[in-house]
């Protein structure tokens, strides 16, 4: 129970003045995930077979792998950006809003990091 | 956390059927959500059974005539009975419109009543608008200029810019749109929801208003404004047929423009 005034709830602790950015790089992300990921769909369709040797030929391309990397780069921080959303959306309880916001970038970094590992271990054939 | 189920005290249970008068041949049924917090029991949905001979057209008619008739201990809000005062905003056959301007006849079986979606509920089919009214008031709803009015004349402006607030200007604040979004239901203590959102919008592209950036500034946050996710609930429902949700992209646009 709280004797504040309506009106000084909804103003609460003022805008955060941010939220634009944000906004903004998901959208970047989604057109660029449109473009990636249309080329990363006709390259598999191309591709004869999806064992190991292939692979190795299809990314030991620069211009393949690069573009892999640049998918997998944008795939996660597209995908953190959601889930982000998510969380805001539906935890509201302090502590486990902080702790799963930290989990989430936490995860998505190692994913990203992983692909991009993968990527090049790969294309280097090794 | 999201609330998958109601609070034990809201859960909906089986309440009474006032059948229609004997010889009644045109008859349709009524189911109407009823809560009295002076009882404390749960909720119920009572059924009311109306002869449409007698009845008028729209679903206030059914309502008033049930108050009238059969029970006057139903309580609503209603007042111009012609869609411009925005007090009988409910949610009638599953969607949140106004009573009186809602023709029974388009309702197929059952007409099921109840209130505005995800508020208190202060008795019946009356939702406490507190909130809602706070949140518009938080907009700052008025002219801010710093340019002294002209001395001899109005503040004029081109029919182009009156034509920019017309449609906005148009929303009687039924709430029938805040209360349709999902996004308001998890997050309406800190989302200002699509009626506020409007109204914010209907002042900043208002050519006469000078506080465009500062009522800019007030709206960039992550839960204020981004909190909506364009999920159109509110456009689909409105029943003075706005677009709440353009306007919510127009200013997220045009934040984004400021900045590029």
């Amino acid at each position: 129970m709280s004797l504040k005034s309506p009106l000084g709830k909804v103003l609460g602790t003022g805008s955060a003045k941010n939220g634009t950015g944000h906004w903004w790089s998901q959208r970047v992300t989604a057109v660029g995930l449109v473009f990636l990921g249309l080329w990363f769909a006709a390259e598999l369709i191309c591709l004869d077979s999806f064992d190991y040797q292939s692979m190795t030929v299809f990314l030991s391309s620069p211009y393949n792998a690069v573009l892999l990397i640049l998918l997998v780069g944008t795939l996660m921080y597209h995908s953190m950006l959601g889930v982000q959303v998510v969380i805001e959306d539906y935890v509201h309880h302090g502590s486990l809003k902080v702790v799963s916001l930290m989990l989430i970038k936490f995860a998505h970094v190692l994913a990203g990091a992983l692909g991009v590992f993968s990527v090049l271990r790969v294309g280097f054939g090794a | 956390m999201a609330e998958f189920r109601l609070p034990p005290n809201s859960r909906i249970t089986r309440g009474k059927v006032f059948k229609a008068p004997e010889g009644a041949r045109n008859v349709r049924s009524f189911v109407v959500y009823r809560y009295d917090p002076d009882s404390g029991e749960n909720p119920r949905l009572d059924t009311y059974e109306v002869d449409m001979d007698s009845c008028g057209p729209m679903v206030l008619d059914a309502l008033i005539k049930i108050k009238n008739e059969v029970d006057s201990t139903l309580t609503f809000r209603r007042s111009c009975r012609e869609g411009i005062c925005g007090s009988c905003a409910m949610n009638i056959d599953g969607t949140n419109t106004l009573a009186c301007t809602k023709a029974t006849s388009d309702v197929s079986k059952d007409v099921k009543i109840y209130p505005l979606p995800h508020m208190p509920v202060v008795k019946d089919l009356v939702p406490d608008l507190t909130q809602f009214y706070a949140q518009y008031a938080s907009i700052k709803p008025w002219l801010q200029s710093s340019t002294p009015p002209p001395p001899d004349h109005e503040r004029l402006q081109t029919k182009e810019d009156q034509a920019k607030i017309d449609e906005p200007s148009a929303c009687i604040l039924c709430a029938c749109c805040s209360t349709s979004c999902p996004s308001y239901w998890w997050n309406s203590d800190r989302y200002l929801g699509p009626a506020a959102l409007l109204q914010a919008y209907r002042w900043i592209v208002d050519s006469r208003d000078d506080a465009t950036g500062q009522r800019l500034d007030d709206l960039e946050d992550p839960f204020r404004l981004y909190r909506c996710h364009t999920i159109m609930n509110c456009t689909r429902t409105c029943p003075k047929g706005l677009n709440p949700a353009r306007a919510i992209a127009e200013v997220k646009k045009m934040l984004s423009d400021r900045q590029h």
